[in-house]
């Protein structure tokens, strides 16, 4: 590893495509998953142009048919969750900044790291192949009950599933091989002097993200095991006509299914304190408190799975234990939201982009959060289960974190990933054209939800209670916001492509930020650190009296 | 409030919408307040020249009590939500009140079919009315439903009602229903059963006594129920299915 580090650049090839470097596998996973954003990004146009306009031909798709419908969801739900909000949160941002905030020269083990890449890829080739198979791709939701899942005949996508559970599994792979790179890393790869508790949140959330992973998708694994031995060699493991379980499978897909919300929270919540504590001038309003709502809340979120099935037909006052723990996990993330808040106290806020990305997310992340009482509340989830006020629900969850998060994390460490300032006019541009729109997609849909409307249907002609003029408009609504949102997000990527060249030349530390990867030169050369920093002090030493700057990098001595 | 958007005609659709309710006003409550405090922090500390920061840990007791006491609030909120929501869901779902008739609610893809008893009373015997796709049911009459799947799993949802349970193929799962206004509702499958999923539309019927009645009478003689021509959805249906053979 070390002898690496004096080692000639490598060949393009040897570079761009098999480099076991940190920074570029990061950079790997999140091209890749900004590519399959726009994948999954126009699968939203495409389904909610057939809502919003129903039967209409769609500009640069066609007609939507009920089995092209149910596979546009299927594909952008499994996508923006598997090959979006993980690569770019844990994968993108864990690559690129747990050995430089640690003060270490790559991963501890760099040729898995490569590999899981590898894995990865090949995961989302997997996946995009079923578009080209016959019966097209699988269209039984991205949560894939069996019977549905499990044969042919009920699914009429033959081989489109089975594609479909062969890349969720190769990208659980990939998942578990950098999940344990990431924690050893930290672990065990720290600079000299730096302590648990100095450890930035942002890493430290993104390992117990990794953690809860790891230790939840074991059961799905198993469980995806049988489903393609179900799919291929007629066994019958969820097939009650032959001493199978249907229920066997949802409780091993929620088992990590709930878990999996809580591993792209983390990491998202971790990027928004460390920009917070920048961007305010700011220590973290109890660090260590911080810290322990997060175990707090990683080890609640095994114990809460089945408030997604409180109707599927377990036994009932099952649901009485798991609506308390769902409202039990309110308390920690409650705390965690405050402590947020509590840490712009007294502080000194610069509205950069980066920020107002931050804040966005509180602001946004908190209704996701108070809606899911009415669901996790087992009377009323009777009626709200499987409506569009989940949809609305958890989209105010996801959204904040997948994008809204990921942007605060972008425009954040971009001048560190490329040398180079992002433009902050197109920033803020971008940053209004996606947080506005974002409200008129989903508020009308709370309401629709409310209002009875049911999930994963291409059209309501059928019901006569959902076909009342009054919804139709809500969901044009949201389609017209969804566009309007989706348009800006080109003026991202105009500002992500300019500013690479054009973009004002960054210097080490623009932010006068605390963290050792502010040390090294924008951006970091192969190895890292000239010379391996030492550790003096936490990562949030933000306004301490007594010095003349406002903040006090971890890697100066006293 | 929610009876603003969807018509409530079982007994129990007032408890959900009470809870719903409940919920609103706490939830709301401590969402506008966060907002106003997070967006008053962000405006009374914006950055000015000559005002340094301030140094807070965050762990000292008089800056904790800031985050633990609205905290033990919240805490409060979330029991007096969780006792209610359990008691809706125990009478909804953990008790079974005893049935005056009972209706057996078949699901498969993608259509739904119903048994009831004829005019003898008796399930299972000669005169017993099988519908596809319409359930006549009679007012102020409390239901059980045996629920059951064919195929895949469904979900048997009827939004007046407040009404939602998944069909499990291989069991048979017993609920119940009291409805309590008159009028014509729609039944909803709300779990992905496949690409008629959105087709499986079905409607529920409820009718005065004498109404119910007289339908009994008109449909009760063996053979007749059989004969009904499928409802729409049932068609539509199958000719999606005819369209992705093709």
């Amino acid at each position: 590893m070390s002898t690496d580090v004096q080692h000639a650049e490598p060949g393009i090839f040897r570079k761009y495509f098999f480099s076991t470097d940190h920074k570029m596998i990061a950079m790997q996973y999140l091209f890749t998953g900004m590519a399959m954003a726009l994948i999954g990004g126009f699968f939203a146009y495409v389904f909610r142009m057939q809502l919003g306009f129903p039967n209409q031909y769609v500009p640069g798709y066609g007609i939507v048919t009920p089995g092209k419908y149910n596979a546009l969801v299927t594909m952008h739900g499994s996508i923006m969750i598997f090959w979006v909000a993980m690569p770019v949160l844990i994968a993108a941002f864990g690559n690129f900044l747990i050995p430089l905030m640690v003060g270490c020269d790559d991963m501890a083990f760099p040729r898995i790291n490569r590999f899981s890449y590898q894995i990865f890829l090949l995961s989302a080739v997997v996946l995009l192949s079923s578009f080209l198979v016959t019966g097209g791709p699988f269209g039984g939701a991205w949560t894939a009950y069996p019977p549905l899942s499990a044969s042919a005949a009920f699914n009429l996508t033959p081989i489109g599933a089975t594609l479909w559970l062969l890349a969720v599994v190769l990208e659980f792979v990939a998942f578990l091989l950098g999940g344990i790179n990431f924690t050893v890393t930290t672990m065990n790869s720290r600079a000299p002097g730096m302590k648990m508790y100095d450890i930035p949140l942002v890493v430290w959330m993104i390992v117990l993200a990794s953690i809860i992973f790891m230790a939840s998708v074991g059961p799905l694994v198993a469980g995806a095991v049988m489903l393609l031995f179900d799919q291929t060699m007629s066994t019958g493991f969820y097939d009650p006509t032959r001493g199978g379980d249907p229920l066997l499978w949802q409780h091993l897909f929620w088992f990590f299914g709930h878990p999996e919300v809580y591993v792209v929270l983390l990491p998202a919540m971790g990027i928004v304190a460390d920009v917070i504590a920048v961007f305010a001038r700011k220590k973290i309003f109890g660090y260590k408190t911080v810290l322990y709502t997060t175990w707090a809340v990683g080890f609640l979120s095994f114990v809460v799975w089945a408030h997604h099935q409180f109707v599927a037909g377990i036994d009932p006052r099952m649901a009485n234990i798991f609506s308390v723990t769902t409202l039990l996990i309110s308390v920690p993330i409650t705390e965690m939201v405050f402590l947020y808040i509590a840490t712009l106290y007294g502080g000194s806020i610069h509205l950069d982009t980066p920020l107002l990305w931050a804040l966005a997310f509180i602001a946004e992340f908190m209704i996701g959060g108070v809606t899911g009482i009415f669901l996790g509340s087992s009377g009323t989830d009777i009626y709200l289960h499987d409506t569009y006020f989940v949809i609305a629900h958890f989209h105010y969850t996801f959204v904040p974190i997948a994008i809204i998060a990921v942007y605060a994390g972008l425009t954040f460490w971009y001048p560190k990933m490329f040398g180079r300032m992002l433009n902050e006019t197109l920033g803020k541009i971008h940053f209004w054209g996606t947080v506005i729109p974002f409200n008129v997609i989903f508020i009308p849909l709370f309401i629709t939800g409310t209002a009875g409307d049911q999930r994963r249907v291409y059209s309501y002609a059928q019901f006569a209670e959902q076909s009342r003029p009054a919804l139709q408009h809500l969901r044009t609504t949201s389609t017209i916001a969804l566009l309007v949102m989706l348009s800006f997000q080109f003026v991202f990527l105009f500002n992500f492509v300019w500013s690479l060249r054009k973009g004002k030349s960054a210097g080490a530390n623009p932010w006068r930020s605390n963290t050792l990867e502010w040390t090294v030169p924008s951006p970091p050369p192969h190895g890292n650190f000239a010379e391996l920093p030492t550790v003096y002090r936490g990562p949030y030493e933000y306004g301490l009296p007594g010095r003349a700057d406002d903040f006090f990098p971890q890697n100066v001595p006293d | 409030m929610l009876e603003r958007y969807v018509t409530a005609a079982s007994t129990y659709a007032h408890w959900i919408d009470y809870q719903f309710l409940l919920i609103a006003v706490l939830v709301g409550f401590w969402l506008i307040l966060a907002e106003a405090v997070m967006f008053w922090l962000i405006f009374k500390f914006r950055a000015k020249d000559g005002r340094p920061t301030q140094y807070i840990t965050g762990e000292e007791p008089h800056q904790t009590r800031w985050i633990t006491i609205p905290h033990l609030v919240v805490i409060l909120c979330d029991i007096v939500i969780i006792v209610p929501a359990i008691l809706v869901w125990y009478n909804i779902k953990q008790v079974l009140p005893p049935a005056d008739e009972t209706v057996r609610v078949i699901a498969q893809q993608w259509a739904w079919s119903f048994q009831q008893a004829g005019p003898d009373g008796v399930m299972d015997t000669a005169d017993d009315i099988r519908t596809v796709g319409e359930l006549h049911v009679k007012v102020n009459t409390t239901y059980h439903f045996e629920l059951m799947s064919r195929d895949v799993v469904h979900s048997f949802a009827v939004p007046a009602f407040r009404l939602k349970q998944d069909a499990l193929p291989g069991r048979t799962i017993t609920g119940w229903f009291r409805p309590n206004r008159v009028g014509t509702y729609d039944i909803q499958c709300t779990q992905m059963c496949g690409i008629g999923h959105a087709l499986m539309a079905g409607r529920i019927i409820v009718e005065t006594p004498q109404a119910h009645a007289a339908w009994l009478l008109r449909n009760s003689s063996p053979g007749v129920a059989g004969q009904q021509t499928p409802p729409a959805a049932a068609m539509d249906a199958a000719m999606a299915m005819a369209e992705v053979r093709q």
